[in-house]
């Protein structure tokens, strides 16, 4: 199928797709065209219906109605092979490939017919080295997955759909993993196939990044279809408004008033634990009264840091001091005990339990502790008392204190998570991707906590993958890369083109010399 | 065609769905009565007759159920936590064994204090049977599923050894049993004159005191929390290793105590045909109550209902009593579909 006979019409056509869940309208009619050698930004928050759409158009579900056409020929509804062979390609944010195979392999897997003699690995070697060459996306054939780092899993992952012919390649949030420096080298090879005819839909809820790559921008919310505007028409505000459906608030900042370290680590190791890499001598001050932002690609050490703030792991050398002192044991016990209120990276599956009621869950971390237990026995008038009172403070929207946590939305989750700990006026904060996945209301909510509790004198550890967030709230930032820590900047000195070189492991050599 | 969860479920389905596996199960085990050659109406009114039909019939019932509740009980605290306890049957003769050993006429001591030394006793040897694979667990990262299987065969076999040597009764003309328990080692009957003893009051006060513990204390708290959500349960400081070592003494020791029941209360001595594999029905009878302590007691209550009716049937109607195990098997299967239904609605899309 040549691309230049079909230049003429769209390459893919998206007619009135309609999809329901039960009362919930996942989409509702929308319609999406998009023309050979285009790039589209699909952009919404989280729930709007984005991954419901793609999902259709792979066929995973059905459609309720609306049509699906490729390359002027209607796909049949719910058949995941009819999108892969009519040429469309999907690389999905969480990567779908084999550890232990090698890059070729990888990439053959699938391809070849199952009851095949052998395997044409010299003609398959061939395309994939050609492919690579012409979309400068230089990755070893041979090399094991295993030893990749993100950004090459990730051109793996694309090459993987190149090499099965797609002409329309859809990237869901690609970015999220990436550095500043390596997602312009992602823009880079996208603009190379486009140049080739191929069509893109980037799904993305990173604006600046929407304005760089797509040519036009569809916009979702609450599954209904709020605009389609072209980049060189709009900006990111105004989009930011289109996504949200209203303007937006920033959280107020105010000036910082440090006070001394409450949590001081010196020269601290923990060892690597499976695939999560551990710490390599890192020097940590969190003062009272500041937000450190602590940036950094996924699975640098993040996890590491985060579980020895939280009591779950122990340093195996260096030093670490509470309120000037250091802690003679160390566990969550005790990181409870000194005061350090932890939010969780993952609210689902560590910070909360989906079958406990919300009263169960507001408790999780002082259920043995009066006024909730005395001598093992649980006063659980005592427990729903406070998870009343939390769910009033925080907003956090339910059908009440006895619901089962799991039929709240992630935002409110959160926020009885954050209610949790805040109540007691805690003095350290470790806030690990406290706004990941939320919609913007719940991100202003959460970020204007962390805020106050920094104005009345709590130091506020921030991890986040988000560099536009680091820079909006932190009063210092760090960057973390392969365990090890870069020195603090201070608020304004650093851009995130700065941030990203360090994120890349850049200048840490140096940043050890000088310090 | 996917699982779509229901929020507040309506009582229709919380009845009808279950209802409805209920009634297949008869229809099931109706069929297989015909297939025998017998009248299935006549069949089913045998087994209900038998399980539920006279005083005698129904005391049988509660008494078949005795230890059901116990293998019952501590099949769904240690389920609860996800420790998979499939050992309840060596607990369960490791139990009985306590309160042979000490029943016999070791211990001179009146009533009042032998029978709770022997329940003790019996408890500590369960709950330190099920200790062993719970540290394989904690420790090693064992499986205890293996482990706690194969230690009902390693049990009985020991029993088999004890009972061949040192334990057989030397007046048991050569079988392969015990001495018979001193009369003060015996569980009295309730009431004089009916077979039902109180190792079944003993079972409903473990069932009442299980649901306290579960649902009042920070040790019931920690077993649900430690069993739905291991990660959260740690980073909330909830010290897991030690909690499922608690739940596997707590479920060792029911386990144990059914087999103190069926020797103090009904058998007197111990063999090994003391358990008619009472620790695997166990899991079942766990099962279908969902784990909850309350609705073991029903749920025993049931399973020992369709063993004795479908005994009674076969000595009149002379179909074979196998067909309790499937009806029971049936049950289970459509129990368990039954009630993921009145909490999940199926979508065809």
């Amino acid at each position: 199928m040549a691309p230049d006979s079909m230049a003429q019409g769209p390459v893919l056509r998206l007619d009135g797709i309609t999809k329901r869940f039960g009362a919930l309208v996942a989409n509702d009619a929308i319609s999406v065209t998009l023309a050979p050698g285009e790039v589209i930004a699909l952009l919404g928050e989280n729930g709007a219906g984005k991954t419901t759409l793609m999902n259709i158009l792979f066929g995973h579900y059905t459609a309720d109605a609306g049509t699906v056409e490729v390359f002027g020929q209607t796909l049949p509804q719910g058949n995941p092979r009819a999108a892969l062979a009519a040429g469309v390609g999907m690389v999905h944010q969480h990567f779908t490939l084999a550890d232990n195979l090698s890059v070729l392999e990888n990439v053959v897997l699938g391809t070849q017919p199952l009851w095949g003699a052998r395997l044409d690995m010299a003609g398959a070697r061939a395309k994939l080295v050609g492919l690579a060459q012409d979309f400068g996306l230089a990755v070893d054939p041979d090399a094991r997955l295993g030893s990749l780092s993100v950004g090459e899993r990730q051109r793996v992952e694309i090459l993987k759909a190149l090499y099965r012919d797609a002409r329309i390649l859809i990237l869901d949030e690609p970015t999220a993993v990436l550095t500043p420096q390596q997602a312009d080298a992602l823009f880079a090879a996208l603009r190379k196939m486009v140049a080739q005819g191929l069509s893109i839909i980037f799904i993305s809820h990173k604006l600046h990044e929407v304005m760089a790559i797509a040519s036009r921008v569809v916009v979702l919310r609450h599954g209904k279809q709020v605009g389609e505007v072209a980049v060189s028409d709009t900006d990111p505000r105004a989009l930011a408004e289109m996504m949200v459906g209203s303007a937006i608030t920033q959280p107020e900042l105010r000036a910082a008033t440090p006070g001394p370290a409450l949590l001081e680590l010196r020269k601290v190791v923990t060892p690597d634990r499976g695939t999560t890499r551990g710490l390599r001598g890192v020097d940590l001050a969190l003062r009272a009264g500041t937000i450190t932002g602590l940036a950094g690609v996924s699975g640098n050490g993040q996890a590491a840091l985060a579980d020895l703030i939280a009591g779950l792991e122990r340093p195996s050398a260096g030093e670490m001091l509470l309120h000037g002192a250091a802690p003679a044991q160390w566990s969550v016990a005790e990181a409870l005990g000194a005061g350090i209120a932890r939010i969780p990276e993952d609210r689902h599956k560590t910070g909360t339990i989906a079958d406990f009621s919300l009263t169960e869950n507001a408790i999780l971390e002082r259920y043995n502790q009066a006024p909730f237990a005395r001598r093992g026995w649980l006063d659980w008038r005592a427990a729903r008392d406070f998870a009343q009172s939390v769910i009033r403070a925080y907003d956090v929207r339910c059908p009440g204190p006895d619901t089962r946590i799991r039929l709240l939305s992630g935002g409110n989750m959160q926020k009885l998570i954050l209610g949790r700990v805040m109540e007691l006026r805690p003095q350290i904060i470790l806030a690990n991707q406290p706004v990941r996945g939320l919609d913007i209301g719940a991100i202003t909510f959460v970020q204007t906590q962390l805020l106050a509790a920094r104005d009345r004198g709590a130091a506020v550890l921030l991890i986040s993958e988000d560099l536009d967030e680091i820079l909006a709230l932190s009063d210092q930032i760090h960057v973390i890369s392969e365990g090890r820590l870069s020195p603090p900047f201070a608020r304004g000195t650093m851009s995130a083109t700065d941030l990203g070189r360090w994120m890349a492991g850049e200048g840490f050599e140096r940043g050890r010399d000088a310090a | 065609m996917r699982l779509e969860v229901i929020a507040r479920p309506s009582l229709g389905r919380l009845i009808g769905f279950p209802a409805i596996a209920l009634a297949l199960t008869v229809v099931f085990g109706s069929s297989l009565a015909l297939l025998a050659g017998a009248n299935p109406f006549q069949t089913l009114g045998l087994i209900l007759r038998g399980a539920a039909g006279s005083q005698f019939a129904l005391l049988e019932t509660l008494n078949r159920a005795t230890p059901l509740i116990f293998t019952g009980l501590a099949v769904a605290v240690a389920f609860r936590a996800k420790l998979w306890n499939i050992g309840a049957e060596a607990q369960l003769y490791a139990g009985a064994l306590m309160a042979v050993l000490l029943g016999t006429g070791a211990l001179g001591w009146p009533s009042a204090l032998l029978l709770p030394a022997m329940a003790g006793a019996a408890m500590l040897a369960g709950a330190l049977v099920l200790l062993g694979p719970a540290l394989l667990k904690t420790r090693l990262g064992v499986d205890e599923v293996v482990t706690t299987l194969l230690f009902n065969f390693i049990m009985l076999l020991f029993i088999s050894m004890l009972l061949e040597g040192p334990l057989k009764d030397p007046m048991g003309m050569g079988w392969p049993q015990s001495s018979r328990l001193i009369p003060d080692a015996r569980l009295p009957r309730i009431v004089d004159g009916l077979r039902l003893h109180w190792g079944f009051a003993l079972a409903l006060i473990a069932a009442i005191l299980v649901w306290v513990i579960q649902s009042r204390t920070t040790l019931g708290y920690e077993m649900r929390a430690v069993g739905q959500n291991r990660q959260a349960a740690e980073f909330a400081g909830i010290p897991v290793g030690r909690v499922i070592l608690k739940t596997a003494l707590l479920s060792g020791g029911l386990a144990a105590l059914a087999g103190f029941s069926e020797v103090a209360g009904l058998r007197g001595n111990l063999s090994l045909d003391l358990s008619p594999g009472f620790g695997y029905t166990g899991i079942i009878v766990a099962m279908l109550a969902l784990l909850n302590p309350i609705g073991v007691v029903i749920s025993a209550i049931f399973v020992a209902g369709v063993f004795v009716g479908a005994d009674s049937m076969s000595r009149a109607a002379g179909v074979p009593t196998y067909i309790a195990n499937i009806m029971l098997a049936t049950a289970l299967l459509t129990m368990v579909l039954a009630i993921a239904l009145t909490r999940y609605r199926l979508r065809w899309d």
